[in-house]
């Protein structure tokens, strides 16, 4: 067996000058890249200009992936570790040794709970069919991704009511006359396609009404800011379908044929008029029935964003719920100036890729999280992430014993680091497989270094769109230390345990070959410009055609997955108190520069970073004594507190303080990351089994923070 | 002056500073030096909105560059072709004159090379009929690089297109 080798592409390190097409690997959105190399090292990394919506265009993170290949802040060899867990003591081993020493401790978690006592979490996305086929393999129903504290809400949501998930839902910005966003912070949290086009649709004239208790850059750049009280969106939500219907502003004809349960949603919204949700939200219920006028003479060309990170309370799958009930009320689906819904390449009379979790036999086993089974809104192909610590802590419903966490960092993206360190304290195995060094890494028992995006390929992936595209991640240049590619790792633990079928190919182009069957595009093809669409032009499905993949064709106001799951289509609105004295909604959000915790030890990143600050409104600034610039204390109510800068600012809603996340790391050896900042993550205290009922996220925003001015001269707690 | 325009259409921007980085690694800099940089400054109330203002500050490239004035080795030149103040590297020995000098805190020390980097537009580039780093990878499009007065100007129409919506009644 070649395991010491490392499986280049072919004339990876040839000299000279070529161009690679690849996706950025920064962020989890992978923007499509061109990569220009010159004698085996990258000269210029830009936008793929092929994917003509993104040009040549990159944010800082992408332009900063040059730095990141170049530091050598990173893990260079399999480690493993020689001290107690989370002690900081490695060594370092082989690639067989370490390959061995998981197989083995996967060989007994197999024997004494069965496969089903392995689990794997990542970021899901465009590449997780690989993640998706090695949990199979193994037999083992526990992969999930990390929509527990990402989309979670909204795509189980979208699945109750349109059937499929909500980036199946395209905006045409370009002709949309009227955009509402909640929170989703588009030109700081950023898709730089998206933003790209959301900022020419704005110069374009296009309205936006931003709601948010934070002013964020989205908001500077809105036609319209509503500053809601925290967690209060299902409110304004369900009087704004109240005034639509009652006034009649909704396409009639679509929804007479295209959605069911509106007597539901009469009978629901009959009392939550525009007065009586000014009391919950802060909202006049003028300003809402003028919004409520004007999209009147916009619609159908209007589009309420059912948001992306929606791990916000305990009714967000209820906010994304209605957003979408919003978007069918104005009957904007695919049309122009609305939602063009995604299609696979099978509507152009094309083949998809093959997938690879098609070579191994289906997993009966019910999932530890009971997506699917107990929770019947939970979608079992992305799970629930907390309940596998609930799980690993309680061994119930059965025993977790392995858990791989594969470039995902729970520690940092997941609330109370303390509560989940006491749950993987149970594991038999913990082992992060990564690029970098994470929290999770650093508690692991083995750490995997990963190739980088520019020293990997990735098996090929497809992107379902108004064209669907098929997208390349080829490898730029050969790795500089001893770091294999995820598709090798996976099939090697596979191998080591007998599982030869899933991932039996000797080179990542044999494995391309075989996605590629049967779909008339070839290995050379897709390296000639990165991106393959499937399709001349975009195709509107005509309304007669239209049918939602939902068991009426429709979209169902009224779901039979609540109904199993015993929850409520609408239930009421539940107030939330508004905090007082030194107490707060604990808001947090990223900068354009950062992605999460992956990006502050970045050298050309750390320097751009902002630094943390903790925006406050003043009138409640005032009476605790802190003027702008001073430092406070803020804790969550456990063992950790940070201290930051006050940012003293009407701009932020009266029961909320915000800050940026991704700081406060721990780990020793990424010096410039270490003991910057706060982490929001760690003042979540009690916050790790604290989620949604209906669509599983956690319930970050209704974490409740106390901030105190901080004496300085004095004694230091 | 140089011949050419880097324009920063404030309105498109969202203060992102992948434009800091761009620059950076076409100039191989680590970090320290930022030959252009944008200052973002609010939330500030205006007309009751929120807004925020992003300043780019590249290089100039004045006409009667202190820069070059002050620099005792020749080292801050300007290209005659197209009027662009640069810095001839074998010529410069890092006294910093030219940092002290400049009124915009254009010229950047850079630790790796103990000189002095500042933005060139990136004539490299433009040489091989490229456009400047920031400009090309610019995440909105907000940066235009040309000849002046052949770089496109969002903002007339812009303004006429808005005072047509508000007569009209749709703002």
């Amino acid at each position: 067996m070649s395991s010491n080798m490392a499986p280049n592409v072919c004339a990876v390190g040839t000299p000279g000058r070529r161009k690679v097409y690849s996706m950025c690997g920064m962020c989890a959105v992978r923007c499509p890249v061109e990569v220009t190399v010159e004698d085996g090292r990258v000269a210029w990394l830009q936008g793929n200009p092929n994917d003509k919506l993104l040009g040549a265009s990159l944010c800082a993170k992408g332009a900063a992936g040059i730095a990141f290949e170049n530091d050598d802040q990173r893990p260079q060899t399999p480690l493993i570790r020689s001290g107690p867990r989370g002690s900081g003591q490695w060594r370092r081993a082989s690639w067989d040794e370490a390959l061995d020493y998981i197989a083995d401790k996967l060989k007994e978690t197999i024997e004494a709970d069965g496969p089903r006592g392995i689990a794997l979490s990542d970021r899901g996305g465009l590449f997780a069919d690989l993640t998706k086929t090695f949990v199979k393999a193994l037999g083992s129903p526990n992969y999930f991704n990390h929509d527990a504290t990402c989309a979670g809400n909204v795509h189980n949501a979208a699945r109750s009511i349109i059937g499929f998930s909500p980036t199946g839902l395209i905006p045409d910005f370009k002709n949309t006359k009227h955009l509402v966003l909640y929170g989703r912070n588009i030109v700081e949290s950023l898709v730089v396609k998206e933003a790209k086009a959301f900022m020419a649709a704005i110069a374009n004239g296009m309205q936006c009404t931003y709601i948010d208790p934070r002013a964020s850059i989205t908001a500077c750049k809105a036609t319209r800011y509503w500053q809601v009280r925290p967690n209060s969106d299902y409110a304004l939500n369900l009087a704004l379908i109240h005034e639509i219907l009652k006034r009649e502003i909704y396409d009639k004809d679509f929804v007479e044929r295209f959605v069911v349960g509106m007597d539901e949603l009469r009978e629901a919204v009959k009392d939550t008029t525009p007065e009586w949700q000014a009391s919950h939200t802060g909202i006049s219920a003028e300003q809402l029935r003028d919004f409520v006028t004007e999209i009147g003479t916009q619609a159908p060309h209007v589009i309420f964003n059912p948001g992306w990170m929606t791990a916000r309370h305990k009714q967000s799958f209820y906010v994304s719920r209605t957003t979408l009930i919003l978007n069918a009320l104005m009957g904007n689906m695919e049309i122009p100036g609305g939602f063009v819904i995604a299609k696979p390449p099978e509507y152009y009379g094309r083949k998809s890729l093959k997938t690879l979790a098609a070579r191994v036999p289906a997993v009966t086993e019910p999932r530890v999280d009971g997506a699917g089974t107990d929770r019947p809104t939970w979608d079992p192909a992305i799970g629930m992430l907390h309940q596998l610590f609930a799980a690993m802590e309680t061994e119930q419903p059965y025993r977790v014993s392995a858990y791989i966490a594969y470039r995902h960092d729970p520690l940092t993206a997941m609330p109370d680091a303390e509560a989940m360190k006491r749950a993987m304290d149970k594991l038999k195995l913990l082992v992060s497989i990564d690029v970098r060094y994470s929290e999770t890494g650093w508690y692991s028992d083995v750490i995997l270094p990963e190739s980088t995006y520019l020293e990997r390929a990735n098996i090929l992936t497809q992107m379902p769109g108004s064209v669907p595209v098929f997208l390349m991640r080829d490898q730029a240049i050969a790795p500089r230390f001893d770091s294999r590619p995820a598709w090798w790792i996976f099939r090697e633990l596979l191998h080591r345990l007998g599982i030869k079928e899933a991932l039996d190919f000797e080179t990542i182009e044999e494995l391309w070959n075989y996605q590629l069957e049967g779909t008339a595009v070839t290995v050379a093809e897709m390296r000639e410009e990165g991106i393959v669409s499937l399709a001349a032009e975009p195709k509107l499905t005509p309304r007669d055609a239209l049918k939602f993949p939902t068991p009426s064709g429709k979209i169902e106001i009224t779901s039979d997955l609540l109904n199993e799951a015993g929850l409520l289509s609408f239930p009421p609105y539940e107030t939330k108190a508004a905090p007082s004295g030194d107490r707060f909604n604990l808001l947090f959000g990223r900068p354009p520069v950062l992605a999460h915790g992956q990006s502050l030890n970045n050298p050309l990143l750390n320097e751009l970073a902002p630094e943390q600050v903790l925006w406050i409104h003043p009138e409640r600034a005032a009476p605790l004594g802190i003027a702008d610039g001073d430092e406070v204390e803020i804790t969550g109510g456990g063992k950790y507190s940070g201290c930051l800068k006050a940012k003293v600012t009407q701009w932020i809603h009266r029961d909320a303080v915000f800050m940026l996340h991704g700081y406060g790391a721990t780990v020793p050896l990424a010096t410039r990351a270490l003991g910057v900042g706060v982490a929001d993550q760690r003042l979540q205290e009690g916050k790790l089994y604290d989620f949604d009922p209906a669509g599983g996220g956690c319930a970050l925003t209704k974490t409740i923070v106390q901030i105190k001015r901080r004496v300085t001269g004095g004694s230091k707690s | 002056m140089s011949k050419y325009m880097l324009r920063h259409d404030e309105a498109n921007c969202i203060g992102c500073q992948a434009c800091e980085v761009h620059c950076k690694t076409n100039k191989n800099l680590g970090p320290g030096p930022s030959p252009c940089k944008i200052i973002s400054t609010g939330p500030i109330d205006v007309g009751g909105q929120p807004r925020i203002r992003h300043v780019f500050m590249p290089c100039f490239h004045c006409e009667e560059a202190w820069c070059m004035k002050t620099c005792p080795t020749g080292a801050m030149q300007r290209r005659e072709k197209d009027g662009i103040v640069f810095v001839e590297v074998s010529l410069c020995i890092g006294c910093k004159s030219c940092i002290t000098a400049c009124p915009w805190g254009t010229p950047q020390w850079d630790p790796a090379t103990r000189k002095v980097v500042k933005c060139d537009y990136c004539k490299d580039r433009l040489d091989v009929g490229l456009q400047p780093a920031c400009v090309t990878k610019c995440v909105t499009g907000c940066l235009s690089f040309g000849v002046a007065n052949e770089v496109p100007d969002p903002r007339r129409e812009r303004y006429a297109r808005f005072i047509v919506a508000e007569s009209s009644g749709s703002v």
